[in-house]
């Protein structure tokens, strides 16, 4: 008989969820602690008429998913902290020539090559602004090994509904932990194909949007012979120096991720309808604070708990009405305050923000968060 | 009126081109055209890719698919595409910058794993895009915008580079031998493997200028005088060879192809299972 | 039984990551929760390693062992690294080889000769771990004994089920025959 429960490591469970979703093609190079994903990726991929390359280095790992998803695989690649800063070009063109990819980043200890084996949360703000320029992007946090599964294959849903690239910001607690988890029937999981042209290819605009914004997409070398560039350029894929079409094309794609917000943010809450004290933690840290919440209400002390699960674009409202309704919230994050800046300015100065911020490579305790909220008290 | 092959295989509609009068670019792209036509492949199962600089702009007059790319990244973008599709001809138009520079590395790891790949090397000698700066196939002590005093640097034998790292057909020739460049192409489509041609091509305005090369004519004149087919070298003397570079085909040893070993692998573990 | 944290220390090479995976298995087995964690990087190949276990009835909400309530100990340098993260009242278990002195606090402490028993009785010292395994669920009945061995089976190399079906009795054989120090 099939188990129905496993023990599963977050790294393993992503490669589960991507060939859920359907991942055909992977590419990247070897880092710790993100390697289990490009070998387990290597050993599955094949099974199911996927392909797998090691690449020579992080650059082409991303360079290559690219090539592969605009023939029509659905492609991811997966590194750490140095990785995540080499890809960054190349995420910008997947970004701008609107190509579907996941990337995922396990978080590491930087900057540089810093702690290799231990976890953080330093590269939020990269997630959202490591490539050059104006740029829409999503970002997902899993805090468990089945969060990680779903947001996997959620990764590849909206990469494939949106044409945008979509970053799973994993970090080394979760990409390394063992759980157990109950993975679903493939049955139930809905997947997202992109969607593909239904006119001739005479009649084909490739970069011509609907109105939802995002423009179908051929595969190449099926009959609809186009042009890709990361230059700007007009409905038609070439290149165009027209102070117009540069400003239409970044604001559609931005209007993108605003315009489809409500289905792209997604996050999680627990005792907030009384809190007088709000803990808002992603990642491994969500846990700690969750533990945390735990105890401070076994004393009776009103703490709620909200972790963004979508980090970019940012739950902005729902954290705004939550701080109207709280005193103080406290963002303990695995950095010297990246993702509380977002919660300061939405705050404006009308709420008090807390930080509890570790750099050291270990994961933040729930008693560190404690101490905080008594402190605040 | 355009030729019935610039018909055929560019886009009309995208011309004239961008490259500066003189440039061979245009020469070298024509014949890429043309060995596409006798090579009788599927346009619309042609890859064309491409980097950044001057000769990455050509496969936006190319009528194919066609993929303009990041700097140094065509390689491994085209591997991408490759692999996931390994019927598709895939075709990288790349410069001496672009993939000897930026994008060295993954020129060599191509080769190595003999991708079936044909990549055409448009060999200016020049960062022309950004106005002259020197580049890796710059000769030593000419210059460069970045080099005013003479550059000092070795310059890259990109077919000897090509050959040691693993591609399995190899091959030189210049904008003036544009017949043999077709050929060359045309036998590069052909093998299943990585190919490596090497099209010199003339920059009158930075390189020619810079190195008091003279006007296009001038440049075409030296490719004419001093280009030696590799058949014909051997019959010569050293002396007779003085100042000569070689042209032709250097290796043609086919090698089974990447994307054909994976997809045994793939068979294999279907079989096992 | 509400929640174990539990702490397997000793070198690299001893087969203690695959002995936290098998026992938190063997957790998941009874229907418990169970999450298993373990130092990564040049620790893992020599020197001092750990890989640690969480079981619990509930949710399990932080990951990592902070202070735990088993410890074993295989070598001295691990003893002497991870031994002040034991609970006060917690079950130490040590490779008879390794010395705690009189200063062990309040800890109750067995000492088994895990190491002897892989390498001399059952001349393989890759079983090592399991031979612990056996020695711990004797100890501290932290899972049942059918439970640890359906994991054991599963994850051990075919072939090798009945070498590591007597490296698991041989442990609990040790252990039953260990008296608390």
């Amino acid at each position: 008989m099939k188990r129905k429960h496993r023990l599963m490591q977050g790294n393993e469970a992503c490669v589960e969820g991507a060939i859920a979703a359907g991942m055909k093609f992977y590419a990247g190079y070897p880092i710790t602690p993100s390697t289990e994903i490009a070998e387990i990726s290597a050993e599955k991929l094949p099974l199911v008429g996927g392909k797998f390359i090691q690449m020579e280095d992080e650059i082409a790992g991303m360079a290559a998913i690219i090539g592969a998803s605009l023939t029509g695989l659905k492609s991811m690649t997966a590194t750490s902290g140095p990785g995540f800063s080499l890809k960054q070009e190349n995420i910008g063109y997947a970004a701008i020539a609107e190509i579907p990819c996941v990337i995922v980043n396990v978080q590491r200890g930087g900057p540089s090559t810093g702690l290799p084996t231990s976890p953080a949360q330093g590269d939020v703000m990269q997630a959202r602004w490591g490539t050059h320029g104006d740029h829409p992007i999503i970002a997902l946090t899993p805090s468990s090994v089945r969060e990680t599964f779903d947001l996997t294959v959620r990764a590849f849903n909206l990469t494939e509904k949106y044409r945008v690239p979509v970053i799973l910001l994993m970090d080394e607690v979760i990409g390394h932990m063992r759980e157990k988890v109950e993975l679903p029937d493939p049955s139930e999981l809905t997947i997202i194909d992109r969607k593909r042209p239904t006119c001739s290819s005479e009649d084909y605009l490739p970069f011509m949007p609907e109105a939802d914004l995002v423009p179908p997409m051929a595969d190449f070398c099926t009959g609809y012979r186009y042009h890709v560039t990361g230059l700007i350029h007009d409905e038609t894929g070439f290149p165009s120096n027209s102070y117009q079409v540069a400003d239409q094309l970044i604001r559609r794609l931005m209007d993108k991720i605003e315009m489809h917000k409500e289905d792209i943010i997604t996050w999680e809450e627990e005792n907030t309808e009384d809190a007088e004290i709000l803990l808002l933690a992603y990642g491994c840290t969500a846990r700690a604070a969750k533990a945390a919440v735990k105890a401070l209400r076994s004393k009776g002390v009103k703490v709620g708990f909200f972790r963004p699960i979508t980090i970019w674009p940012f739950p902005e409202e729902r954290v705004r009405e939550l701080a109207e309704k709280v005193k103080t919230i406290v963002v303990p994050e695995m950095n010297l305050g990246q993702l509380v800046l977002e919660v300061e300015r939405l705050c404006n100065n009308v709420t008090k923000v807390e930080r509890v911020n570790k750099i050291n490579g270990e994961i933040i305790y729930p008693e560190e968060i404690i101490r905080k909220v008594e402190e605040v008290l | 009126m355009p030729s019935a092959l610039v018909e055929k295989y560019f886009r009309a509609d995208k011309l004239p081109q961008i490259w500066c009068p003189g440039c061979g670019h245009g020469i070298v792209t024509r014949a890429i055209a043309a060995a596409i036509e006798k090579a009788g492949l599927d346009k619309d199962k042609v890859c064309v890719v491409s980097g950044i600089g001057c000769s990455s702009r050509a496969p936006g007059y190319l009528d194919f698919n066609t993929l303009h790319t990041t700097h140094g990244r065509a390689l491994a973008f085209a591997t991408g595409v490759k692999l996931a599709h390994p019927e598709l001809k895939v075709i990288v138009i790349t410069g001496d910058g672009d993939c000897t520079a930026i994008g060295g590395n993954h020129f060599i790891h191509a080769c190595r794993r003999n991708i079936g790949i044909t990549t055409i090397l448009y060999n200016n000698n020049i960062y022309g895009m950004t106005g002259g700066q020197y580049s890796p196939t710059t000769p030593k002590f000419e210059k460069g915008t970045t080099a005013p005093y003479g550059n000092i640097d070795k310059a890259f034998d990109v077919c000897n580079l090509a050959s040691s790292a693993g591609a399995t057909y190899v091959g030189r020739s210049t904008a003036y031998h544009a017949a043999l460049l077709t050929s060359l192409v045309q036998n590069g489509l052909n093998n299943d493997g990585f190919s490596l041609i090497e099209a010199i091509s003339g920059c009158p305005t930075y390189y020619g200028r810079k190195n008091k090369k003279g006007d296009a004519v001038n440049m075409m004149e030296w490719y004419k005088n001093h280009a030696v087919n590799i058949a014909a070298a051997s019959k010569m003397t050293p002396e007779a060879l003085e100042g000569k570079f070689l042209i032709g085909e250097f290796k043609n040893s086919p090698e089974p192809e990447y994307t054909s070993e994976y997809q045994k692998i793939i068979d294999r573990m279907k079989k096992e299972r | 039984m509400e929640k174990y944290e539990v702490r397997l220390s000793g070198s690299g090479g001893q087969g203690l990551l695959l002995a936290g995976i098998i026992l938190a298995e063997s957790a998941i087995n009874e229907g418990k929760n169970a999450i298993q964690t373990q130092s990564y990087g040049p620790e893992a190949r020599g020197g001092a390693s750990k890989s640690e276990v969480i079981i619990s009835n509930a949710e399990i909400d932080f990951p990592k062992v902070r202070n735990c309530d088993i410890l074993l100990s295989l070598t001295q340098k691990s003893y002497d690294q991870y031994h002040e993260g034991l609970k006060d009242g917690g079950i130490l278990i040590i490779d008879s080889s390794v010395n705690v002195g009189e200063d062990h606090g309040m800890h109750q402490v067995y000492s088994v000769p895990i190491l002897e028993t892989a390498v001399l009785v059952l001349n393989k010292p890759m079983v090592t771990n399991i031979v612990a395994l056996g020695a711990i669920v004797a100890i501290t009945k932290v899972v049942s004994h059918d439970a640890l061995e359906q994991a054991v089976l599963s994850r051990v190399p075919k072939g090798t089920e009945e070498l590591n079906k007597k490296a698991l009795a041989l442990g609990y054989e040790i252990a039953n025959n260990a008296s608390r120090q």
